[in-house]
């Protein structure tokens, strides 16, 4: 494979900025609505925060890529004395839990930078999150190209997962042949 | 389609144990908005004027505002409304939080309680499984302990629970609904919550909510956010720490309490301490303050940090907002650790942080003048602070005096008698009122207090300063960039008020400008208490970013409806008018209407009376605050009319 330019998008997050407001949740779910900002639902949000007030535990964490299958083994981290619950750091849509799917689908959701915003823009949960918990860094970097999933085809492949190739493709042709009779 | 609301209530009898979802009339949307408007619409179809506050026909109305769930930032309120134990009359307490959003992702506008449950039950609302279930286990617990247990039991992390504490379920006349960072605290209705054995409500919601024209009213939401950016960087000079920036006030922000401790009165409303706030005091309050204050926290979707998570040794963790941080502190003569350690234990049993304290005080009051004696204070520590630890145990469990002091200082004064009635001072319609007792009459505040709905000044005011500032280039700066004034001539109103001579308190705002000014203040806080607003980030404040003239079109772009400042503003009349009715169908006259006895020194009987004339007439109200049959046809109210006037209450001429 030949080596390319990519832009890499990061985001800082200062979790003892933090407020809890939830705000990142609902501007990423409303941002992704079609129409943009038809509707929101922080269940469909690729941020989630992870909350336990008497705790002191505020987690914003990004959805990452789909895991077919759970780890094997679950992870808990304490950091300054804070216990913080299981998988709390894990970026994945996993079955194990409920974070980072769609709620009516169940379909994997997955932070995609807000690609849609014209250049310059910084993605929108870092635009709204006025605590500037959430900082959004560029830098570019010489990397190997890559095949780029879409969208349609994470979601696909999480299909398959779920139910196996054949009965997914059986159903396209099915809804096809219906949708052109 | 509906937008911005879910167009669902759902209907829970406690008695039959039923579970009804019913859909709501788009029309009463647009006559209402919703929030307090649609419940006091509620209450007044359903409840009937005769209704005990302690009835099983009492409704308790849980209802999330318009604007709840939107993307507009600090559109979170909870407006619970009933009948109160305490002062007979509408109560509606609003609280922020989580719980309103979490609602209407559920897919309700609304949670109507009616009935009473012969076992103490919770609620569990998850999306369109709506389940009551057994609380046994949860009887006595403390209202945060409660929250927890419920998210555990459910496995629902996520779950937003308000919940009342052992206060509510001994019917307090001033227990708390409590809800995380936040609760709903005047009037007593957690006190109602209890009567109908429902601990809590649980909530966890994943539904859409709607906005009809995305573009138009996103550019509004990000307007707002501009300006709050800019107003939190431009504070207002010459105002008070908490008037100056936004957020219902930034009490666990800032250590600066001068303004409070010398300003306010401590004990029971009684003694103004000029010469509290020195460097020592200041220090040692720093100190506490941020040796128990693990983090700033805020309502959902809101920029601002109003709240804070509390962890003192030797007490549980919980959240506190504003003002209670003080209301202990004072009323007992003390210190802030002792503030933040009592507020801990009463927030779990869920009480109002405004009454609770007034009424130890007021408690411990009437022992040092001999009215109570120590027959009726068996064990009672012999020190201020233990007492009122042993006071708050004996008032949420209605032990010994504690069952009497659990009425508030009215009503308690009336069974104690011995001329008790005179310590109860500092009341409102029957409700003990923050501890403020000043020189020279106010004409704007006078009107504020005596006609007020809400009975508690923080909901009323806001807008325009609390007073006048002292030089003109100062006025001059302050109107300067004031567009949120419905009318320019509010301006000059700020600018001829002076500190002394002839335009100043109490004959200047003049009779007809305080009526104007009042109508603004209170016009704006209706709107908020419809749409769910924070008053923190709107009708509390002085310039805030959301105002009669951006109101509208967020509305509208929201919700679909057509609205025009005229028409919000009918709409706020509308739904101002129809509490105000609620009330005199239960009786509530001008005679009711006054500040307390003490609240300033210099009265003015004559002004008073043309203030009150002035203002009843200025809302289409007759000489008792009853609003005329005209007013209420222009309103739309007609039914109202109609009902006041078999009454006999409006008489046919
Ligand atoms: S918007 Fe910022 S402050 Fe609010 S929850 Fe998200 S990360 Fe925290
Ligand atoms: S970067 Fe965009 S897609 Fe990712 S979480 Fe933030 S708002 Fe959502
Ligand atoms: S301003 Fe404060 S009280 Fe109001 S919504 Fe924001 S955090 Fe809550």
């Amino acid at each position: 494979m030949s080596k390319v330019k990519k832009k890499i998008k990061s985001i800082k997050i200062d979790v003892d900025k933090c407020n809890g407001c939830r705000a990142c949740e609902m501007i990423c779910s409303a941002f992704h609505a079609n129409p943009k900002y038809s509707s929101n639902n922080p269940e469909r949000s690729r941020i989630r925060l992870i909350r336990e007030p008497l705790k002191d535990v505020y987690l914003p964490i990004y959805a990452g890529e789909y895991a077919k299958a759970e780890c094997m083994g679950r992870d808990k981290y304490v950091i300054d004395g804070k216990e913080y619950g299981e998988c709390s750091f894990c970026r994945a849509s996993c079955p194990s839990r409920d974070a980072f799917k769609e709620p009516d689908s169940g379909l994997p959701l997955k932070c995609d930078m807000c690609e849609d915003l014209p250049p310059g823009e910084k993605p929108l949960c870092v635009q709204r999150c006025l605590n500037d918990a959430l900082i959004y860094e560029e830098r570019e970097e010489e990397v190997e190209e890559e095949v780029k999933l879409e969208d349609v085809e994470t979601g696909l492949e999480s299909m398959v997962d779920k139910y196996g190739l054949q009965k997914i493709m059986d159903t396209v042709a099915r809804m096809s042949m219906s949708k052109k009779g | 389609m509906r937008y911005a609301e879910t167009g669902f209530n759902l209907e829970i009898d406690l008695s039959r144990g039923n579970i009804e979802r019913v859909e709501t009339d788009p029309k009463l949307t647009e006559l209402h908005l919703g929030g307090l408007g649609t419940n006091a619409k509620i209450l007044w179809d359903r409840v009937p004027p005769e209704t005990e506050p302690f009835s099983p026909d009492n409704l308790l109305i849980f209802g999330a505002g318009l604007l709840c769930g939107t993307p507009a930032p600090g559109a979170n309120r909870t407006i619970v409304t009933t009948y109160s134990p305490q002062t007979l009359l509408m109560a509606y307490s609003m609280m922020g939080g989580f719980w309103a959003p979490e609602l209407k992702y559920a897919g309700y506008d609304k949670v109507i309680i009616r009935g009473k449950s012969p076992r103490l039950v919770y609620l569990w609302i998850n999306n369109d499984k709506v389940e009551i279930r057994d609380a046994s286990h949860l009887q006595g617990k403390g209202a945060v302990e409660t929250q927890e247990m419920i998210r555990q039991e459910l496995k629902e992390p996520k779950a937003q629970v308000t919940a009342i504490g052992l206060a509510g379920e001994n019917r307090v006349y001033f227990a708390s609904i409590e809800q995380g960072r936040s609760s709903a605290s005047r009037g007593g209705i957690g006190a109602v919550m209890g009567d109908k054995g429902l601990k809590a409500i649980a909530v966890r919601g994943t539904k859409d909510i709607q906005i009809a024209r995305p573009d138009e009213w996103m550019k509004l939401v990000n307007e707002v956010i501009q300006y709050i950016k800019f107003r939190e960087k431009n504070l207002i000079p010459g105002v008070i720490p908490i008037l100056a920036r936004l957020g219902s006030p930034q009490e666990m922000a800032i250590h600066d309490e001068e303004w409070h401790t010398t300003n306010f009165m401590w004990g029971n409303a009684r003694q103004r301490r000029r010469d509290f706030w020195t460097k020592e005091v200041e220090q040692q309050w720093r100190e506490t303050q941020e040796s128990v204050r693990t983090r700033l926290i805020s309502c959902y979707n809101c920029p601002l940090k109003c709240g804070a998570t509390i962890s003192a040794p030797g007490i549980s963790t919980y959240m506190m907002k504003c003002f209670s941080k003080l209301t202990y502190t004072m009323a007992a003569y003390s210190d802030l650790d002792f503030g933040f350690k009592i507020a801990g234990r009463a927030t779990e049993y869920g009480v109002d942080g405004y009454s609770t304290p007034q009424v130890m005080a007021f408690a411990l009051e009437l022992y040092e003048n001999g009215i109570l004696t120590d027959e009726d204070m068996p064990g009672m520590p012999s020190d201020t602070e233990g007492r009122f630890y042993w006071l708050l145990d004996r008032i949420v469990r209605r032990e010994g005096i504690g069952d009497v002091l659990a009425n508030g200082t009215y009503w308690a004064a009336q069974q104690i008698g011995k001329g008790a009635e005179a310590y109860a001072h500092n009341n409102i319609k029957k409700q003990e009122q923050l501890p403020l007792k000043l020189g020279m009459l106010n004409p704007v505040y006078f009107l504020m207090y005596s006609t007020g709905e809400k009975i508690n000044i923080t909901q009323i005011e806001g807008q325009f300063p609390q007073a006048p500032f002292p030089t003109k280039e100062e006025r001059e700066a302050f109107v300067k960039d004031w567009f949120q004034v419905p009318d320019e001539r509010f301006k000059q109103y700020f600018l001829d008020w002076e500190l002394r001579g002839e335009n100043s308190n109490p004959y200047y705002p003049t009779v007809e400008a305080t009526c104007e000014i009042v109508d603004w203040q209170e016009r704006m806080h209706y709107i908020d208490d419809a749409l769910g607003m924070c008053a923190g980030l709107s009708s509390f404040h002085l310039k805030p970013p959301y105002h009669i003239h951006n109101f509208p079109a967020l509305i509208s772009s929201a919700t679909g409806i057509d609205m025009d400042e005229a028409g919000l503003s009918q709409a706020a009349k509308r739904n101002r008018t129809l509490i105000r009715a609620v009330n005199i169908r239960r009786g509530m006259r001008r005679a009711d209407e006054k500040p307390p006895e003490d609240h300033w020194k210099k009265r003015f009987p004559e002004l008073e009376a043309k203030l009150l004339d002035a203002y009843y007439a200025f809302k289409g109200w007759d000489h008792q605050g009853i609003p005329t049959k005209a007013s209420l046809h222009e309103l739309d109210l007609d039914y109202v009319a109609e009902d006041l006037e078999q009454r006999g209450i409006i008489k046919n001429e």
